[in-house]
């Protein structure tokens, strides 16, 4: 398979408009992705299963990742004139990136046995914008995939057939599997609470009843 | 039932004379033949389906037949992690079950939430909605501990009373046979547990 800055080249000259960028990942794993913008995901999504030196035609697996709002200390080294002699010296900068959601889809090819091919999508934030295009019209088995991603995560996939929760109940109004998420406290009896239990068990302990002596003498008097 | 001595009553077996009261007979011929629901949710019924089988045969104590509909059975084997969404179906199910009834909670999930107990999916334990005669530890626990359990249940259901302050909960009217289905709320289970079932020890600690 071509490298990724190859598809990333080919998929650009191929679709008018598309801003491609690479997502690297530099762990054990090394499996970079791209980062496709919304507005040209579909077509960038048509082009990678039909062009034929790709062929990725089978989308494997699509999942949600949450990004929490996240404040990015930088510290650069200024120079500064002080006390009439230049110097350097460390200014700190904090900058708010603002949380969004994102969409993972790994694609593979059926035809020519390569992959994965991995594609990113990002919402404008976590909230209102929280919003992507369905691959569902290109990759058909990502229509429930992208129904998990909603009911867990909360992005509303436009475009989708059918986009309704698909594990909790339709009543139901969280995203468990974002991070902010809280479950309901249900930790009135735990026999043996350690760790994150422990902490959410204690709110519901009762103190021991306050003993005034009298059952030390009972005890000696036996 | 009227007492009769036991020696008396063995020595009158000895001689060919069997004396019985209504109760025995009644709780003889109910514990070896309890029908059990046919379902399972998680693997914990793959041993239920061992136990079934040939090799463990629970046949041997007369439950081998399992049925596929609530209303003939008198045995519910909840075997295996309850989610949230599942809860209510379980109780339904437990509500069509025609009296008198018991429930084997199988395995750690179907007592507590086992492994799964944190998930925001997962009912913590089974009686939090309907009352539960045996629990079987163990994840899943072997199709042993499961015979283990149904001989409990069956010399539970040998040492139930007829008549009486003591007498079955089946036959004291008070006692509820159904049990409110929980529905489905906007965070949780609407109730999170039953408290006319649900009645865990209170844990004092400082």
């Amino acid at each position: 398979m071509e490298s990724l800055e190859q598809i990333k080249a080919r998929a650009e000259a191929a679709v008018a408009g598309a801003k491609i960028d690479i997502v690297p990942n530099p762990g054990p794993a090394n499996q970079p992705s791209l980062l496709i913008d919304n507005e040209h995901a579909a077509a960038v999504a048509k082009f990678l299963r039909d062009d034929p030196a790709l062929r990725v035609d089978f989308c494997s697996n699509a999942t949600g990742v949450d990004w929490l709002d996240r404040t990015v200390k930088k510290t650069v080294k200024v120079k500064k004139v002080v006390d009439g002699v230049e110097k350097d010296v460390d200014e700190t900068t904090e900058e708010k990136v603002p949380g969004f959601l994102e969409a993972v889809y790994h694609l593979y090819s059926m035809t020519h046995k390569h992959g994965p091919v991995i594609i990113r999508m990002r919402t404008i934030d976590r909230v209102e914008g929280a919003r992507l295009p369905s691959l569902t019209s290109i990759y058909r088995s990502a229509e429930f995939q992208e129904r998990e991603i909603f009911d867990l995560y909360g992005v509303r996939f436009d475009g989708h057939p059918d986009l309704r929760r698909i594990l909790m109940w339709d009543e139901f109004v969280d995203y468990p599997m974002r991070k902010d998420y809280r479950e309901p406290d249900d930790y009135e009896y735990e026999p043996t609470p350690h760790d994150d239990v422990l902490e959410k068990a204690k709110q519901h302990y009762s103190s021991r009843p306050q003993l005034d002596g009298a059952e030390n003498i009972t005890a000696q008097q036996q | 039932m009227s007492e009769i001595d036991e020696g008396l009553r063995s020595e009158l077996q000895r001689q060919g004379i069997w004396v019985t009261s209504m109760e025995e007979l009644y709780n003889w011929g109910r514990k070896n033949s309890i029908w059990p629901l046919q379902f399972g949710l998680a693997c914990c019924a793959i041993e239920m389906i061992a136990t079934a089988a040939s090799r463990y045969d629970i046949a041997r104590f007369g439950g081998e037949v399992f049925r596929p509909s609530p209303r003939q059975a008198d045995l519910m084997i909840v075997a295996g992690t309850v989610t949230k969404k599942m809860a209510p179906q379980i109780v339904r199910l437990y509500n069509q079950m025609p009296d008198p009834k018991y429930v084997i909670s199988m395995g750690a999930c179907a007592i507590s939430g086992g492994p799964f107990k944190t998930g925001y999916n997962v009912l913590k334990g089974i009686d939090r909605y309907i009352p539960v005669d045996v629990y079987i530890p163990g994840c899943p626990p072997r199709p042993e501990a499961l015979l283990h359990a149904f001989m409990e249940l069956q010399r539970k259901i040998d040492s139930q009373k007829l008549t009486g302050s003591e007498k079955a909960a089946h036959l004291d009217s008070t006692q509820p046979s159904e049990f409110p289905v929980p529905s489905f709320g906007a965070h949780d289970l609407e109730p999170p547990a039953n408290p006319d079932v649900f009645r865990p020890p209170k844990i004092e600690r400082t």
